[in-house]
């Protein structure tokens, strides 16, 4: 794993449910087909009212028109992000889009799992609520050696808890790798 | 030591004595039910990790409903349902419920219970957040990911964190005006939608056992709208006579000690509950339906997995009976014997299907149709500002089709009401 995770900030509310992160009409493409599957890129993030997107001003789309890839590689949540159904296309949505984590108060269990066991994204929890102290766009690094978070744009570094019991599968890559790496598969 | 009976269970399926919250196991699941949305990225992931050798691990316990985009001409969503009938073929699954055959059944969660897959005692992971719904039957059911599911499909394994207790106490009588979707919907303003995140739902008192199993099933569906791990009723003779009915399984019973350990409990005295809506965009969003009266409706829908059982459309017919629909309502049966059970059920001598028809509703085929959205041709989709009250569990932005339509959640009761007289509607007016 990375120790270090640099890039913009994309910061939305508290809540953000499966539906805003991928809406079900999508769900329908593959996830294995590398040309296919570049649509959840596309669509990420999609289902977040304009108006609460790109936190504080809002009105910030996620994805460009006509583009499957995001500026933005950290997203800023509030509490119980990724909340609603179970669909893996959620963080896979996020990983396509070229996210590489999210930090939030706190997630719902599925979603975090996934994150995780898929190896799609890492999600990170804040001490804090930062989605009021940072802005989207703000330039933003991660150090997962020593959990904190710099805010390059104000100055301002905010602590994060430690990924615990997760960190063997995160640092596996996955569950699959996880089970390998630890005798349990072939 | 004394434990709660959603730790039992997981001690037994981890070969454990004791468990205590917190503890991360490896679970022997029972049973893993999946379908049309997440079947296909489950298959997909499993034969690329498991490779060419890949076996499943007890094809007898694979359960596969496609029920989400059926009736559909999306051909991204149809493709789906053929991965899926492909795999059953391929590999010779005995429970593969087709679409386009008398096999057909429609919503997950509801065909399990039908088709006596849900056993008290047993552990069962869904590629659904509402596999929930299945702790009706004193069993543990959570819903899990592609990956998850892909990784039990292969060697029947899957970890968890066994979750802390939280119990649900309701006594009383339930009054004529209230269904379970008033109960749940109670406990979610008070909760909110993370009140109960990475823990099990326990509910109990005289109410609860006074209920069908079709209303403790709508109470369970919605743990996971407080983020629950699992919701789970301890299995009485009412559950043990519908599931004796329906397969010849052994199973185990499962009780909480007297002195086990709960997170928090909270008690509801039943009879001093009135209708509640959860108002856009969140299930927590609770109000009496009296302090939304009137607002103006563009649609109505009684379906899914929590709203779309026979006794939701009884409690419907008890109301449309007679009237005529002010705006577009749909009727959307969870399964096929639902839809049957409809013909044959009867109110005052009339079968709840005539009620609803002769009321102006439209009734669909069974499926979970517009409670997500889907695709754009699916019925009783929400389109634009679209005002709805729906019996389905989630009223997220864009939750039902259109970002920018609200939708609040109702009891069928409180649906129908507001559906003859177009705006919301307290059913204690209809109902004395």
């Amino acid at each position: 794993m990375e120790k270090i995770i640099k890039g913009k900030a994309f910061v939305l509310g508290d809540n953000i449910d499966t539906d805003q992160i991928i809406p079900a009409e999508h769900l329908v493409y593959s996830l294995s087909d590398p040309e296919e599957s570049r649509k959840y890129g596309q669509y990420a993030l999609s289902g977040t009212p304009l108006p609460e997107a790109g936190l504080p001003d809002g009105g910030v789309p996620f994805i460009k028109e006509g583009q499957n890839q995001t500026e933005y590689k950290i997203i800023i949540g509030g509490s119980n992000f990724g909340c609603g159904s179970s669909r893996e296309h959620a963080p896979f949505a996020l990983q396509k889009a070229g996210a590489e984590a999210v930090v939030a108060e706190s997630y719902a269990r599925i979603f975090y799992r996934n994150s995780v066991d898929g190896g799609f994204i890492i999600p990170l929890e804040s001490m804090q609520k930062l989605n009021d102290k940072i802005s989207t766009g703000d330039e933003l690094e991660i150090n997962l050696s020593t959990n904190n978070l710099t805010n390059k744009t104000t100055g301002k570094t905010y602590g994060l808890n430690a990924l615990g019991d997760v960190l063997p599968i995160i640092n596996a890559g996955g569950l699959f790798e996880y089970a390998r790496t630890s005798g349990m598969l072939k | 030591m004394a434990m709660t009976i959603t730790e039992k269970i997981l001690a037994r399926s981890a070969g454990k004595k004791v468990v205590r919250p917190g503890e991360n196991l490896w679970l022997n699941v029972d049973t893993l039910m999946t379908h049309d949305v997440c079947g296909p990225p489950t298959i997909q992931i499993w034969k690329k990790e498991f490779g060419e050798k890949a076996k499943i691990w007890d094809k007898n316990k694979v359960v596969i409903f496609p029920d989400h985009y059926i009736f559909t001409a999306d051909v991204h969503a149809n493709r789906n349902v053929s991965i899926l009938r492909e795999f059953a073929k391929e590999y010779d699954l005995p429970n593969y419920f087709d679409v386009g055959t008398d096999r057909y059944k429609g919503v997950c969660h509801v065909a399990l219970a039908e088709e006596g897959f849900n056993l008290p005692g047993t552990v069962l992971f869904g590629t659904d957040s509402h596999t929930c719904t299945s702790g009706a039957f004193g069993m543990f059911s959570t819903g899990v990911g592609n990956t998850d599911a892909a990784f039990i499909l292969g060697t029947g394994k899957i970890w968890e964190k066994v979750p802390e207790s939280m119990k649900f106490v309701f006594n009383g009588q339930m009054p004529e005006y209230l269904t379970a979707k008033d109960l749940i919907l109670h406990i979610l303003g008070d909760i909110t939608t993370d009140g109960a995140t990475y823990r099990a739902m326990e509910f109990d008192g005289s109410t609860i056992f006074s209920l069908s199993v079709d209303e403790r099933m709508t109470l369970t569906n919605m743990a996971i709208e407080a983020g629950g791990m699992n919701g789970i009723i301890a299995a009485d003779k009412v559950i043990i006579d519908y599931v004796k009915c329906r397969t010849k399984e052994n199973f185990q019973l499962y009780y909480s000690d007297p002195d086990a350990k709960y997170h928090s409990i909270r008690e509801y005295d039943t009879e001093k509950l009135v209708p509640v809506v959860a108002k856009p965009h969140s299930p927590d969003n609770r109000d009496a339906v009296r302090n939304v009266q009137g607002t103006k409706l563009t649609k109505c829908y009684i379906g899914s997995c929590t709203g779309g059982k026979l006794t939701d459309f009884e409690a419907a017919a008890k109301i449309l009976i007679g009237q005529q629909v002010k705006v577009p309502t749909f009727i959307v049966p969870a399964t096929t014997l639902v839809a049957k059970e409809l013909e044959e059920v009867t109110y005052q001598g009339i079968s709840i299907k005539e009620i609803l028809e002769k009321a102006g509703c439209e009734i669909a085929q069974p499926s979970c149709a517009a409670c997500l959205g889907g695709p754009a041709d699916t019925v009783g989709r929400s389109v634009d500002y679209d005002v709805v009250i729906s019996t389905t569990n989630r009223n997220f932005p864009g939750r039902m089709g259109s970002k920018k339509a609200g939708v609040y959640l109702a009891s069928p009761l409180t649906v129908a009401a507001s559906a003859v007289k177009g705006v919301i509607t307290d059913p204690r007016e209809f109902l004395r």
